[in-house]
């Protein structure tokens, strides 16, 4: 006759269709609550021990056995390799893989990088020609990123400065003050724009923008020759302003976008104690708004920087490529670490594919800094009043 | 220097929906009034019709005349913020600005206005908050966030705010209602105080608040779900509470509905 | 108790304040027009030239609103009235270029949308060479976005599980802290780090001669890496949206926490997980940089992602543009590769933001 067993001691041995005999609970009784304990719990009592309990497949683990409730003190096992501490460490696992990944690049990155930086005759970091594969082979490898190094902050700062103040102009209009529906509805555009790939920014930068920058270029440099950045007298083409320009555009929808989310969050109470004081519409966004969304401000714009920094094929596109530093920004030229690896990466052999990858790694260490900035700002903000991003 | 209000056939309307219908009441100087009536029934919508608040929301407007001192405020070349600095608000729930510290909280509608320099300010500064009863506990810590005090000192810190602007007229919607009852007595006795020297207007769910503080209360109700809210009936307190005219008041009062 | 005296503070306590008419910001526009166009257009002064006219009529319009108001509203009214119009402005100036993106787009993308585009591929076809199209891509980009989707999408839910029902302390908040940073990272740094990895140092290990090799699955694990955070992160917040109430219940029923995950809480979040997958594939589909770095790129069709060179999209369009001929064979390709791209993200994009509108959850 088999009957269940309850685990106690004082109820007849199991029948031989129980492989174990059931102990005396050691475990504590299940509360409603995020059960950290491997224990399985079935909802249903009486549930004979030699036929699987629930209808979820893997129920029963490999000690096989029963998990039932009923009197007499008699609760489950905990199981050690039930599929609860599977299930968990699976998620773990993948949990870390993340953390495992990033290590990952920067290992391997390095790793294939020091041959070539070995090789390397010049400074890298300050070095500004790119010589890593000599034609001849005497000569010796000489690179250094110090132009590419220049030519990413600039153009990332002057994209950044044009595209700050219009993403910030236009996500005030959308929040506060175009009608809701005309707001929805291009707010839904903008985000539309922000999955835009890169590469067809830079495809119409260089059908499109060319000329009217050319015409631009020309107008800045008979004006304004005085300021060091227009110094330049030609020719005129594929110019840092012209990628600054290009990156600006692509910048553009997505720190709108997140600004508009912080906007959007500003406590209405906040608002309407503004303007009960008497603040005009603009005195109530400066009181109310703005410094309520500074911080998600911060982290949307350098959000939009590091994707700046990080833009490879549309740059690669539009810019000159050459490898001074000047803040000339208007004659052909420019170059940035990720163009240049776009630009040099098929023609590369073992040391240039090295100096490649060696810049690669300084892009890397650079935009993670910036990443990290951006969420160390959001997070400390989340505990103090939680707004967007 | 409190204001007198004159509400002449006030309606005011949510896009095509009419909140309020033809409300007609007039407010003397230094006094308060209590707005009493059940839950969406207009007190609010009249409440925030007196400082142009209402038409904050969109397709939201309000017709009919209200005068401040016989000047109509919503007549044609009348500056909305210019209202507003006259009439003071105080919300149901504090709503210090987050973002600045209590002493900038407080001089915040001064500087908005233009006033400068610092010792002005300091000055207008420690009177609001003596004023609202709160100088004592903050003055020791007036750069600290204004949003770290509790729910009580956070709403006299919004009072401090409204008066510090030397408004005609303070209004206050349900300002009791998220407090505690120590914290509700103390707002209670500095509304009694500012009835010296502004004109207030307090709606109001609860009916012995209004008792023990208005002068005189307004009862306003609605026939039924989605009719406009009417003005029932507007007498001394005292009256109102023992025996009022209109039958609909003393059911209310009594507690026979709402 | 507090004593209240009168009030010391000047503020002027009038309420009527003389206001501008409707009519003058129109007439002020439509005058700063007129100006603009004598001076800069017809004049031509500072070189003249329509864009200069547009403008010096907005300067000239500003100016003129700030003089104007300041005088009769007063400096905060006039304040008010040059902020609004600023912001607009910014608004339209922005329009601008975007309009110019998409209607460049609509318009070059035209020129071969023809049958043979879809249907073949550039084997024997050179940059002087009509015809060719971009099936081998299309192909190409849908193998390695749909490899990439696989690997991603099990592990990135599954990360986010662990950080939302088992992450305490110190190891789940630096997993949810990279995670964020690494939403961020340069798409061509992931490119690179699957080339050194994979590309240089595993895959001569599997090829059959020894040799380093470039493939489309090579790509995918690139396009994993930069799916995986993005898929983490709103994994994670939906998860988190779901209500505890509902996992409590579960709990209390004595349901196991994983029987609780899976089928329970993941389906309820599943809308919004899928929304956010959606939108990783999207932004998957249109990367060039790390597949141009590890797919090698061929002008045939490859259907295997893991032997040989493939082809994508993204370096079709890129590879098509480069070329230089009198025709503009190649750049007319690129551009119709370029909206069947900007298609297929959208309308990725668009379902997915369709789709979490209607999910309950957000």
């Amino acid at each position: 006759m088999s009957e269940p067993s309850f685990g106690s001691a004082e109820v007849a041995p199991a029948t031989s269709a129980e492989p174990h005999s059931r102990e005396p609970s050691q475990v504590p009784a299940p509360r409603p609550g995020p059960v950290d304990d491997d224990v399985s719990v079935t909802a249903e009592p009486n549930a004979p021990r030699h036929r699987s309990e629930g209808q979820g497949p893997g129920d029963r683990g490999p000690d096989d056995r029963p998990t039932l409730l009923g009197g007499g003190g008699g609760l489950p096992r905990r199981r050690r390799f039930g599929p609860e501490p599977l299930f968990r460490g699976f998620t773990t696992a993948s949990g870390t893989a993340v953390l495992v990944i990033i290590a990952a690049i920067a290992t391997f990155l390095i790793v294939k990088a020091i041959p070539a930086l070995r090789a390397d005759k010049a400074n890298f970091l300050t070095y500004y020609q790119w010589f890593p594969d000599p034609s001849q082979a005497d000569q010796p490898s000489k690179f250094g990123i110090g132009a590419l190094a220049f030519g990413t902050v600039l153009t990332s700062a002057l994209a950044l400065l044009v595209a700050v103040p219009v993403a910030l102009g236009i996500a005030l209009c959308l929040s506060h003050y175009a009608p809701r529906r005309l707001a929805t509805g291009l707010g839904f555009v903008i985000d539309l724009l922000a999955a835009v790939p890169s590469i067809i920014f830079g495809l119409w930068g260089r059908e499109y923008l060319v000329q009217p920058v050319r015409g631009l270029s020309t107008w800045l440099h008979k004006y304004f020759a005085w300021i060091p950045l227009f110094g330049g007298d030609g020719p005129y083409g594929k110019s840092i302003l012209l990628g600054s320009l290009v990156l600006a555009i692509m910048v553009l929808p997505i720190v709108t976008s997140l600004s508009r989310e912080v906007f959007r969050q500003t406590p209405a109470m906040n608002e309407e104690a503004a303007l009960a004081l008497g603040a005009t519409k603009w005195e109530m966004v400066r009181t109310a708004v703005i410094p309520y969304g500074r911080p998600g401000l911060i982290a949307s714009v350098m959000l939009g920087l590091g994707r700046a920094l990080g833009e490879t094929i549309a740059l690669a596109l539009v810019l000159g490529s050459t490898f001074n530093v000047t803040f000339d920004i208007l004659n052909s030229g420019g170059n940035t670490i990720a163009a240049n690896i776009a630009n040099h990466f098929g023609d590369a052999q073992d040391i240039g594919r090295g100096a490649l990858i060696a810049s690669g790694l300084v892009l890397f260490a650079i935009t993670l800094v910036v990443n990290m900035i951006a969420r160390g700002i959001v997070y400390r903000r989340r505990e103090f009043v939680g707004s967007a991003t | 220097m409190a204001k007198r209000i004159e509400a002449v056939g006030v309606t005011a309307y949510y896009g095509s929906f009419k909140a309020i219908d033809d409300i007609n009441m007039v407010i003397e100087p230094k006094s308060v009034t209590a707005l009493i009536g059940p839950s969406g029934c207009g007190k609010s919508t009249f409440l925030r019709s007196i400082n142009r608040m209402h038409e904050v929301l969109p397709g939201a407007y309000v017709e009919g005349k209200l005068t401040i001192d016989a000047q109509d405020i919503y007549g044609r070349d009348v500056d909305v913020t210019a209202v507003r600095r006259l009439i003071g608000m105080v919300f149901q729930r504090p709503n210090p600005f987050p973002t600045m510290s209590i002493y900038d909280n407080v001089v915040a509608g001064l500087r908005l206005n233009g006033l400068r320099r610092k010792s002005a300010l300091d000055d207008a500064c420690e009177k609001a908050l003596r004023a609202a009863n709160l100088w004592e506990e903050v003055h020791t810590r007036l750069s600290r966030p204004g949003a770290g005090l509790s729910g009580g000192q956070q709403q006299r810190l919004c009072i401090a705010r409204a008066i510090a602007v030397e408004p005609q007229v303070v209004l206050m919607d349900e300002p009791c209602s998220a407090l505690d009852p120590i914290s509700t007595l103390a707002i209670e006795d500095l509304i009694t105080e500012l009835k010296n020297q502004y004109t207030i207007v307090i709606v109001t769910h609860n009916m012995q608040q209004a008792s023990r503080v208005s002068d005189r209360t307004a009862f306003f109700s609605i026939d039924k779900t989605g009719d406009p809210g009417r003005l029932i009936e507007y007498a001394e307190t005292a009256k109102i509470f023992t025996n009022p005219s209109v039958k609909r008041t003393e059911d209310y009062i009594t507690g026979r509905f709402g | 108790m507090t004593t209240l005296s009168e009030p010391t503070l000047s503020i002027a306590s009038e309420l009527q304040v003389r206001r501008l008419p409707r009519w003058v910001p129109y007439a002020a526009a439509a005058g700063a027009a007129i100006l603009a166009y004598l001076i800069f257009y017809v004049g031509k002064v500072m070189g003249g030239g329509w864009a200069l006219t547009a403008v010096g009529a907005v300067l000239i319009f500003l100016i003129g609103l700030l003089a104007v108001s300041g005088v009769v509203e007063g400096r905060r009214a006039a304040t008010n009235r040059v902020a609004t119009t600023l912001i607009y402005a910014a608004f339209t100036l922005a329009l601008l270029p975007l309009i110019s993106v998409v209607a460049t787009l609509v318009d070059k993308g035209r020129t071969r949308l023809d049958a043979d585009f879809f249907n073949h591929s550039m084997r024997n076809i050179t940059a002087f060479d009509e015809g060719g199209g971009a099936y081998h891509a299309i192909i190409g980009t849908i193998e390695q976005a749909g490899i990439a989707t696989l690997i991603t999408v099990p592990l990135g839910i599954a990360g986010a599980i662990y950080i939302v029902e088992y992450g305490r302390g110190r190891l789940a908040n630096a997993i949810r802290f990279f995670v964020d940073v690494m939403t961020g990272i340069p798409s061509i740094v992931a490119g690179l780090f699957i080339l050194a990895f994979w590309v240089l140092l595993v895959s001569p290990h599997l090829s059959s001669n020894g040799r380093a090799s470039y493939s489309g699955f090579a790509a995918a694990l690139a396009l994993a890496v930069l799916m995986l955070p993005t898929v983490t992160r709103s994994s994670e917040e939906m998860l988190r949206l779901v209500p505890p109430p509902l996992r409590e219940g579960a709990y209390a029923l004595g349901i196991p926490k994983w029987k609780t995950i899976l089928r329970i809480v993941l389906p309820t979040a599943l809308p919004g997980i899928v929304t956010g997958v959606m939108l990783a594939v999207a932004r998957a589909a249109g990367e060039t940089a790390p597949v141009l770095l590890v797919a090698g790129g061929t002008d045939s069709i490859n259907m295997s992602p893991f032997a040989g060179n493939q082809m994508s999209l993204s370096i079709y369009i890129y590879q098509q543009a480069g070329v230089a001929a009198t025709h503009n064979y190649g750049v007319n390709r690129a551009w119709t590769a370029a909206l069947t791209l900007v298609a297929l993200v959208l309308a990725l994009t668009i379902a997915a933001k369709l789709l979490a509108r209607r999910s309950k959850l957000k």
